[in-house]
């Protein structure tokens, strides 16, 4: 028997993944009600005065996205861990990381990719308009994968853990802290009309670092989560 | 076993180290307090009165050396951790098990006087400067290590997890150094570098770096300490030495 080249190996874990997430459509759909519901919180206790609105949009659609990729974290490995496939992956010969890699990119398509598409929507509820909201997406677009990358490191350290939800929140929200700075930053710059082009690179570089080492150090947490 | 015919691996056994962590600490307290002092004393008596900020200035003494040792600590916490994933080594752990609440308290000494010193002179108690914000992440950083490590009843994966979670959170460090030249903030830059001339009279200087070697005998004494407690504590019964009975593991805190 062949062993399956890495690209192989990689898009099985992807598409596994994704299929599972296709069973079950309803936790998808959960994270992005929860978005949109979030969302509407925010003008009805702050009040509707547009131009109010307007400056706390990227704040309150930021951690929104935050706060949907945390809650939707424990669905990263949890399932895995409990029927035993996780211990499986760990025995498959291609590098752990780079299956990693595969588990992180289908959460993020099934948590972050959802509220990419839906933010220029909110966005519109917010009164933001044109440039800036094609900005909010992009910055979305380019910060919600680092979220996904960050939280898997979190999400492989508390694994099987009690009480590892409210955990996983206090160890991950300190890292985000920095996509969120430069996401908002961007779409708050270009409403100032400052161009966003440095918060935009800067969060490019955050998905490029964590890139590189996130899925490293989630596959050593997996290890000794499992050990 | 090294030329010099000294074995310097002995005292990363738990059962060696006791002892004379035991031996060492009463001088590094006593070296601590009295360096403390003069340091003080220098900070508040000798050195000149700040001419625009006036004497508000004096805080700098204890917030300085306090933020700098905030980021020592970690970097060592994070040596630690990591030399012990390399080498699979448990006393290493135990030390960076036993730095993580020193490094804690100096993160928190540091935003609180420094905010004791951004009421009177900048006018707030708080700005979401980046300086500001990076420390603040360092000490959640801390208080995160800890509750991961105190939420894991394993031991081996308490300290392997957390060790993980420290190395990851290296990367803070240098933002924290760098934000001040890298962001256009209201926290002044760096008035004390290695490599250029110090931009503040030569008492202050003298004074921060008195305090700031206090603050590392301190730290070295904290730590050991805890190190006794931490080697108490794992090792119930140990087999050497005298039986941890409970008034040595009073002795040791």
């Amino acid at each position: 028997m062949s062993q399956p080249s890495l690209s192989e190996a990689l898009r099985g874990v992807v598409r596994r993944d994704l299929l599972l997430a296709m069973r079950h459509r309803s936790d998808v759909a959960m994270s992005v009600f929860f978005v949109v519901i979030v969302a509407s919180l925010f003008p009805l206790g702050v009040g509707p005065e547009p131009a109010v609105l307007r400056t706390i949009a990227s704040g309150v659609l930021w951690v929104t996205a935050l706060l949907a990729c945390l809650l939707s974290l424990g669905r990263l490995f949890t399932a895995d861990y409990l029927d035993g496939v996780l211990e499986q992956t760990l025995l498959i010969p291609q590098p752990l990381a780079v299956l990693v890699v595969g588990k992180v990119f289908s959460h993020w398509v099934i948590s972050g990719l959802p509220v990419v598409l839906l933010s220029p929507l909110l966005g519109l509820q917010f009164g933001l308009g044109g440039d800036s909201l094609g900005v909010l997406t992009l910055s979305l677009l380019l910060g919600t994968p680092t979220l996904s990358m960050i939280g898997a490191i979190g999400a492989a350290l508390t694994l099987g853990l009690r009480g590892s939800g409210l955990l996983v929140a206090l160890l991950v929200l300190p890292l985000f802290i920095p996509v969120l700075i430069f996401g908002a930053g961007a779409v708050s710059n270009s409403l100032a009309g400052i161009g966003s082009e440095a918060s935009l690179s800067l969060l490019g570089a955050c998905f490029l670092l964590s890139l590189a080492f996130a899925p490293w150090a989630t596959a050593v947490a997996l290890r000794i989560a499992l050990e | 076993m090294s030329a010099t015919g000294i074995n310097w691996f002995k005292y990363s056994s738990p059962q060696a180290l006791y002892p004379l962590a035991g031996r060492m600490i009463p001088w590094f307290a006593a070296v601590a307090v009295g360096l403390v002092a003069v340091g003080l004393y220098v900070g508040f008596f000798v050195a000149p009165t700040d001419v625009t900020q006036g004497d508000a200035y004096r805080i700098i003494f204890v917030h300085v050396p306090a933020a700098w040792m905030s980021m020592f600590l970690y970097v060592i916490m994070a040596i630690w951790a990591g030399i012990g994933l390399g080498l699979n080594a448990r006393p290493s752990f135990m030390m960076a098990q036993a730095i993580a609440p020193t490094g804690a308290m100096f993160t928190f000494l540091a935003l609180f006087t420094g905010s004791m010193w951004g009421k009177p002179t900048w006018g707030a108690w708080w700005v979401w400067d980046a300086r500001l914000t990076s420390e603040l992440i360092l000490l959640f950083q801390y208080i995160g290590i800890i509750l991961l490590r105190s939420s894991i009843d394993d031991l081996r994966r308490a300290d392997r997890a957390s060790a993980v979670l420290a190395l990851v959170g290296v990367i803070n460090v240098p933002i924290i150094y760098f934000s001040v030249r890298w962001w256009n903030t209201l926290h002044q830059g760096a008035s004390v570098t290695i490599t250029a001339a110090p931009t503040m009279a030569g008492s202050m200087v003298t004074a921060m770096l008195i305090m700031m070697v206090g603050f590392w005998m301190y730290s070295f004494a904290v730590t050991l300490a805890r190190m006794r407690c931490v080697i108490v504590e794992r090792e119930r019964q140990p087999s050497w030495g005298k039986p941890a009975s409970i008034p040595d593991v009073a002795e040791a805190r």
